[in-house]
């Protein structure tokens, strides 16, 4: 990455768009902290990557729900149980767990689902397990990194209109992706694309 | 503290045979270290039981009086590192010969007085069978107006105290060698075990659990792990020990606090294993 300068305020839905190798998935590994940058600075909710040491990233983490394009979700565990994981082990009272899951997976639509096991699920029930478990800190911002690439057309426009209602609660969201189909079905969103590393368009800027 | 022993339990529950096969792993790693100490400790018994005959033998005069016999088992008594001094007399020395030596019994028959001098047996304490102490007392037989004459075998025990530093040395790098490669085998074995869960890992710290919450789970694990491999390597070694005893020679169980050392060295290394292999992914994700 070079020369990037970004500031996405709250409730904000930004696509980040580019080809493969433009920086899509570093941009948003830098602002999940999970690499940090040689020069410059990103902040995170009042986090510095400068100052941000190894042991306090979990701070940076519970601030962020991450999506991935693959779910990684755990195999022997049901939804209600990824879920209830996520919770358990930011440290959830235990008698909250099993009710803020349940609730987590009533607002993805997973209730009927929630005591089957992952690869009973379809692509795009397993990423409403991971969106859920993503939300279960309750972050300020969610970035998700091509979440629809492993998913059908329904199930994409499934996946979609769940980030906008979960944006629509004022979260921001932050979307990588190369389908700009899909970047054209949310006009409102604002649309930063990439190459080689770089800035080279802001929907914001028109540049 | 009740969330990572669950963790802990459940990780078991879930992959029994990893679990098990690391547990054997660390198992015939402290059993190679088990039956070294087992071959150590006899032979420090076997040493030990030749030095406690180590002693100075200070042959007395024909002509003395019992003042001056009195004297010198007095004086060798007290000094430093003695244990005890026992008085041979002639009929007594010509005695132990005839047993050692039945075919002398017929020259013995033949002599007119008996060739053999009464002596005065000095025994040593077990921390002072040393070539300083056996010599010192030596010297201070010699000095005795009862003596006649002192041997201690020199050589002997000059051989057997060498003996001992190369058996000390040898055990130390031989026991040394065991100890670090059972502790490479037991890191292989957990960092396997870790591995096999670095999904868990990577999800834990991308939902934001604190490095404490995941890694305490796996140093239980870790621990519980060795503690199963110790108690399995006590138990093959105890059965080789069993073996050995009944089939081919004589053998000694090593002492408990040994047991106990080896147990706890599982245990530590299993700890020391998954702590390092956990910090590695803490790291890399």
């Amino acid at each position: 990455m070079e020369g990037l300068s970004l500031h996405v305020p709250k409730g904000q839905f930004v696509f980040l768009t580019g080809h493969s190798g433009s920086g899509k998935t570093t941009t948003l590994r830098l602002i999940h902290m999970a690499e940090r940058p040689s020069a410059g600075e990103v902040r995170v909710s009042g986090f510095s990557s400068e100052k941000t040491s190894q042991r306090e990233l979990w701070k940076v983490r519970r601030r962020v729900g991450f999506v991935f394009q693959d779910f990684r979700l755990l195999p022997g565990r049901t939804a209600m149980g990824n879920v209830a994981f996520a919770l358990e082990v930011t440290g959830t009272a235990k008698h909250e767990i099993r009710p803020r899951a349940q609730r987590l997976l009533a607002q993805m639509g997973l209730s009927p689902k929630a005591g089957s096991k992952i690869h009973e699920l379809s692509g795009g029930e397993q990423q409403r397990v991971a969106i859920a478990r993503a939300l279960a800190s309750d972050p300020l911002v969610l970035l998700a990194d091509e979440p629809t690439g492993n998913l059908d057309e329904r199930a994409t426009r499934g996946i979609l209109e769940l980030f906008w209602q979960i944006n629509a609660l004022g979260m921001a969201v932050v979307m990588a992706t190369h389908d700009m189909e899909l970047v054209r079905s949310f006009p409102k969103a604002r649309v930063l694309e990439l190459d080689q590393g770089r800035l080279v368009y802001d929907s914001m800027e028109g540049s | 503290m009740a969330n990572t022993v669950k963790e802990a339990v459940s990780a078991f529950r879930r992959a029994p045979l990893l679990t098990g096969l690391s547990a054997l792993m660390v198992g015939l790693a402290l059993l190679v270290l088990g039956l070294f100490s087992l071959a150590a400790f006899n032979l420090k018994l076997a040493l030990t039981a030749i030095e406690e005959r180590i002693e100075v033998v200070a042959y007395l005069r024909d002509d003395i009086r019992s003042v001056d016999m009195e004297a010198a088992l007095q004086t060798l008594r007290s000094l430093p590192g003695v244990e005890e001094v026992l008085y041979v007399s002639k009929a007594d020395a010509l005695q132990r010969a005839l047993t050692q030596l039945p075919e002398i019994a017929e020259v013995a028959s033949d002599l007119e007085a008996n060739p053999f001098p009464a002596s005065l047996e000095v025994r040593f304490q077990p921390g002072s069978r040393t070539t300083e102490a056996v010599e010192s007392v030596s010297a201070a037989a010699r000095e005795l107006p009862a003596v006649e004459d002192v041997r201690y075998g020199r050589e002997w025990v000059d051989r057997l105290f060498a003996l001992r530093r190369i058996g000390a040395i040898t055990a130390g790098t031989l026991g040394g060698a065991f100890a670090l490669v059972a502790a490479l085998i037991i890191g292989t074995a957990i960092r396997i075990a870790v591995f096999a869960r670095r999904d868990e890992i990577s999800i834990m710290q991308l939902v934001g659990a604190t490095n404490g919450y995941i890694r305490r789970p796996f140093l239980l694990e870790g621990a519980i792990t060795g503690l199963l491999g110790g108690l399995l390597a006590v138990l093959l070694t105890w059965g080789t020990h069993q073996a050995v005893y009944n089939f081919l020679f004589t053998l000694d169980w090593i002492p408990q606090t040994w047991v106990w050392a080896g147990v706890g060295a599982g245990v530590l290394f299993g700890v020391l294993a998954s702590g390092l292999a956990v910090r590695k992914y803490l790291r890399e994700i």
